[in-house]
């Protein structure tokens, strides 16, 4: 079963996708989401995460972080621990003096926490006060945050910068700054390979995917043009990494597919529609080095589809694991798809 | 909701089974809303609320029974024939419940023997529903023999009772003789007394008949008018056309009220309909209704099937974009329906843009992600100046809370050469107070938006000459502190502080300056100071007196040096 953690009218509600054995012909319809429990929650929601099988640590626009615990045997939701005031400016003309945290990665129990006043916090889940805060980290708007090891952290801002940080040590500077060739487009977002972790891909607000390498050079080794407006969110596939999934404002969902494999097809046959197009671009030398890198291009293509068939309103986030995609949007409508490489 | 842009795609013969479509899905998305307002009402514990709910239920059921009438004579626009069809089908979703009494009746021990049995059958009759009228009669008939006759008589007249049908087999001229056929039929069997003995069956052959006073003895089964009218016209007049309508309506609400009640709100409305009166029906419906979104959304889908005139409102727009105006601009107070709103003012096609640029500019924006989201919405409309107050309310707030990178990102976005140039000084000013540069993370990395504007230009240049500086690059620096000055990339307020930053370049040991830089630096100090005005303030301070002295000293110096280097032939 999926357990899925969605927010409507501000309430942070989490439904079961259902079992995934009660699928027919197309595996679409069966099973509906059912509400299983919802909670109140102040400020718009930015960001969340799992941090282990009960506990979801959620960003809100007012700049608290807050850890909801799940109670899997009656089935409530209640709020376990807070940071109020995690992300916060200085003046106090604007409202409370909140800023948004607009990014949070877990590491159990270790939580990152970003947001727009450019602070970085690190906290740990059963202590009350952060372990460590960098004031001013960035001058701009954090956007998001991920892990790259267990000590450093990746952030991407406002001004188009990709930085490392080591929380090792105690200076307050990035250990590495990288950054687009052209405009200083925003990056909205950011993803490391699970596997190659000097891979790592940024989404911009011109919709642009970036693949960095981040041993050589301070710029992307890629940049290929995706989608319309901003990419809100970028994602590789947690146990097949061959795969990349992008949301973006103009309500498309895209699906990444760089498996060497492209004689034996994966049909895409959900939801109708489909768009494809063709981007020669990988490589067939596996074992060495990743198919994100190469540039040959007279070796096997890159497969790209858009797995919305009607796009209306923004996507706002996506999740993806196993053989389930999980995305939603500004319709107030999520959408479960759990055959995702039938 | 998105209905709206899918209506804008339809074209073509099949556009009115498309519309009915339609019409057909704002149904159902009615029917959800009064669902979920039940499960509401049921599972709440608070009276006030469960109160509530209900009334909701209540107006929602309403709305939907109003907008079927509306489906049916408007939008499917049902001939005579199919017409009375569809009004049966109207009253048996909407008037009144039948089921439960259908489930005590059969569910009982003796079905015949049950109170409401007579009942039962009469509302089956009533509505038209003749097998499942025959199916109970024929209960009554095993269960009492003696009126076997009767029956077998009276199922037979139910049975070959002519309807019309949905396909073209018959036309309204052979229905209509068929009809009079089976209706004297009946008159017959009425006439020789054959059911005198069982009055629940002889009513049951004067509402076939269709005598008024009969159907009208059976008020409280069918209890409403509209049900009283479908019923007269099913057995009097069933190939009624829909402009007789009108007619028999008003004629039915008069008979069935009888002078002891009033009409309300909603008989008034269905009235109305029935008339063809569009207009009326909309405007009675603004009036009951507390939300634009049912009138709008009429008033849309009549409007898509060229039913509505083009009735000009005194303020020069249409009914129908008044309406659509009305109900978006109501949902852009919502945060997170405002969206939606832009969407319904797209599609208005004379105020749309000008309400749509009010409105959004009004909208609060909490986070920066919301900003964004507005943003990507005017920028695909071209609506530059929205852009332009946006990205400046958003720049400045970023500026209020010092986070000078965020405000230098929001006016690349609006590409606001007069804000960036805002942000250098800001910089500019830091640096003079402090000695140092704050957030070197973006002034070491602006990139090409360094050519935003020119201060930001200086601002950079300035910082990568101060790397210079630290990377012992002397020779470099020196060519681009120059430059700075000649080049007038510089603002005259800052030049003092570069040629002050110049010093320790002309005192090194060994020498930077050519002959002719120091000309030029030489000549910039001269404009420097010939050309402040104020002559008298600049001799005052001591410090500045001071600076300017040893700089001409420098420059000298530099100068005596470089003319003897040069001079020098080397190696010869």
């Amino acid at each position: 079963k999926c357990g899925i953690v969605s927010v409507q009218d501000n309430r942070i509600s989490i439904w079961s996708a259902g079992d995934l054995g009660n699928t027919g012909l197309n595996g679409e319809y069966h099973g509906e989401p059912r509400l299983l429990c919802d909670i109140q929650h102040n400020g718009d929601v930015m960001d969340m995460q799992f941090l282990d099988q009960e506990r979801i640590v959620v960003a809100s626009s007012t700049g608290t972080v807050t850890i909801f615990r799940h109670h899997q045997n009656n089935q409530t939701l209640s709020a376990n621990h807070r940071w109020d005031k995690a992300h916060y400016h200085v003046d106090q003309d604007t409202s409370c003096g909140g800023a948004a945290c607009t990014g949070v990665v877990c590491n159990n129990p270790e939580i990152v926490t970003v947001g727009e006043d450019g602070r970085i916090n690190l906290f740990r889940a059963d202590q009350k006060d952060a372990v460590r805060t960098i004031d001013n980290a960035d001058s701009s708007t954090l956007h998001a945050v991920t892990f790259l090891r267990t000590t450093e952290i990746l952030t991407v801002n406002s001004i188009g910068q990709l930085k490392i940080w080591d929380l090792r040590h105690q200076r307050n500077e990035p250990s590495q700054i990288f950054s687009l060739a052209g405009d200083r487009v925003p990056l909205h977002c950011v993803d490391r390979h699970p596997n190659q972790q000097h891979i790592v891909a940024t989404g911009g607000q011109d919709g642009m995917l970036s693949i960095w390498d981040i041993r050589q050079g301070t710029m992307p080794v890629s940049l290929l043009n995706a989608h319309e407006a901003e990419m809100w969110e970028v994602h590789f596939h947690p146990s097949d990494p061959d795969h990349l999934f992008t949301c973006s404002e103009d309500g498309s969902l895209w699906h990444w597919d760089t498996s060497t494999n492209v004689s034996e097809k994966p049909s895409f046959l959900h939801q109708g529609g489909r768009s494809t197009a063709y981007l020669s671009h990988s490589t067939i030398n596996q074992s060495v080095v990743s198919a994100w890198l190469s540039n040959d291009p007279t070796k096997d293509r890159m497969e790209i589809t858009n797995l919305i068939p009607n796009q209306t309103l923004s996507v706002n986030s996506l999740d993806v694991l196993g053989p389930c995609l999980v995305y939603g949007t500004d319709a107030e409508a999520i959408y479960v798809n759990r055959q995702l490489f039938a | 909701m998105g209905l709206q842009r899918s209506e804008e795609e339809l074209a073509g013969k099949s556009r009115k089974a498309q519309l009915v479509q339609v019409s057909k899905n704002y149904r159902s998305v009615i029917r959800a809303c009064m669902e979920d307002m039940h499960q509401a009402a049921v599972s709440t514990r608070d009276p006030a609320l469960q109160g509530q709910y209900s009334t909701q239920v209540s107006i929602l059921s309403a709305m939907e029974l109003i907008w079927n009438l509306c489906e049916i004579l408007f939008v499917e626009a049902a001939t005579a024939g199919p017409l009375l069809l569809r009004l049966l089908d109207w009253v048996r979703l909407h008037v009144c419940d039948v089921d439960s009494m259908v489930r005590d009746v059969l569910g009982s021990e003796s079905p015949s023997k049950h109170k409401l049995f007579w009942n039962v059958v009469d509302i089956f009759v009533l509505q038209g529903r003749m097998d499942e009228a025959r199916h109970l009669l024929s209960k009554e008939a095993t269960a009492n023999p003696a009126s076997m006759n009767m029956y077998k008589i009276l199922d037979d007249l139910m049975k070959k009772m002519p309807v019309p049908s949905l396909s073209n087999t018959q036309t309204l001229t052979e229905l209509e003789l068929k009809w009079q056929h089976w209706h004297e039929e009946c008159q017959r069997y009425l006439q020789d007394g054959t059911f005198a003995s069982n009055p629940h069956m002889e009513s049951i052959c004067k509402i076939l008949l269709g005598d008024e006073d009969a159907i009208l003895e059976k008020k409280e089964l069918m209890t409403t008018w509209y049900h009283f009218l479908v019923t007269r016209l099913l057995y009097s007049h069933p190939t009624v056309k829909p402009m007789e309508l009108r007619f028999y309506a008003q004629s039915s609400m008069d008979l069935f009220l009888g002078g002891e009640s009033s009409p309300e709100p909603l008989d008034l409305i269905l009235m109305a309909a029935f008339e063809f009166e569009m207009h009326q029906v909309i405007k009675e419906c603004s009036i009951v209704l507390s939300n634009w979104w049912f009138v709008a959304h009429l008033t849309d889908l009549l409007d898509h099937c060229k039913l509505l005139q083009s009735h000009n409102l005194y303020f020069g727009s249409n009914m129908r974009e008044f309406l659509l105006l009305e109900y978006a601009s109501g949902l852009f107070s919502h945060h997170s329906l405002w969206q939606l709103g832009v969407d319904y003012f797209d599609h208005c096609p004379e105020y749309g843009r000008v309400y749509l640029e009010l409105h959004i500019e009004r909208i609060p924006l909490s986070t920066e992600q919301k900003a964004l989201k507005v943003l990507r919405i005017c920028e695909q409309r071209q609506m530059h100046e929205q852009v332009r107050s946006i990205c400046k309310i958003m720049a400045m707030k970023a500026l209020r809370n010092n986070r000078l990178g965020s405000a230098l990102s929001w006016s690349i976005r609006a590409k606001d050469a007069a804000f960036a140039t805002l942000i250098s000084d800001r910089f500019l000013k830091d640096y003079c107070e402090r000695g140092c540069f704050s957030d070197l993370d973006l002034i070491d990395n602006l990139g090409p938006s360094m050519l935003l504007s020119d201060r930001l230009t200086f601002l950079g240049k300035y910082r990568e000459f101060h790397r210079l500086y630290g990377e012992q690059r002397f020779a470099e620096a020196a060519r681009l502190l120059l430059t700075l000055m000649t080049a007038h990339i510089a603002p005259c307020s800052f030049w003092m502080t570069l040629l002050t930053d110049a010093l320790p370049l002309l005192e090194q040991k060994e020498v930077i300056f050519s002959a002719e830089q120091t000309y030029e630096l030489m000549r910039c100090l001269e404009d420097l100071t010939a050309g402040n005005p104020d002559k008298q303030k600049f001799q005052d301070d001591d410090v500045e007196t001071t600076k300017v002295e040893m700089l001409r000293l420098a420059l000298a110096r530099n100068l005596a040096r470089v003319i003897v280097k040069e001079g020098t032939v080397e190696g010869s």
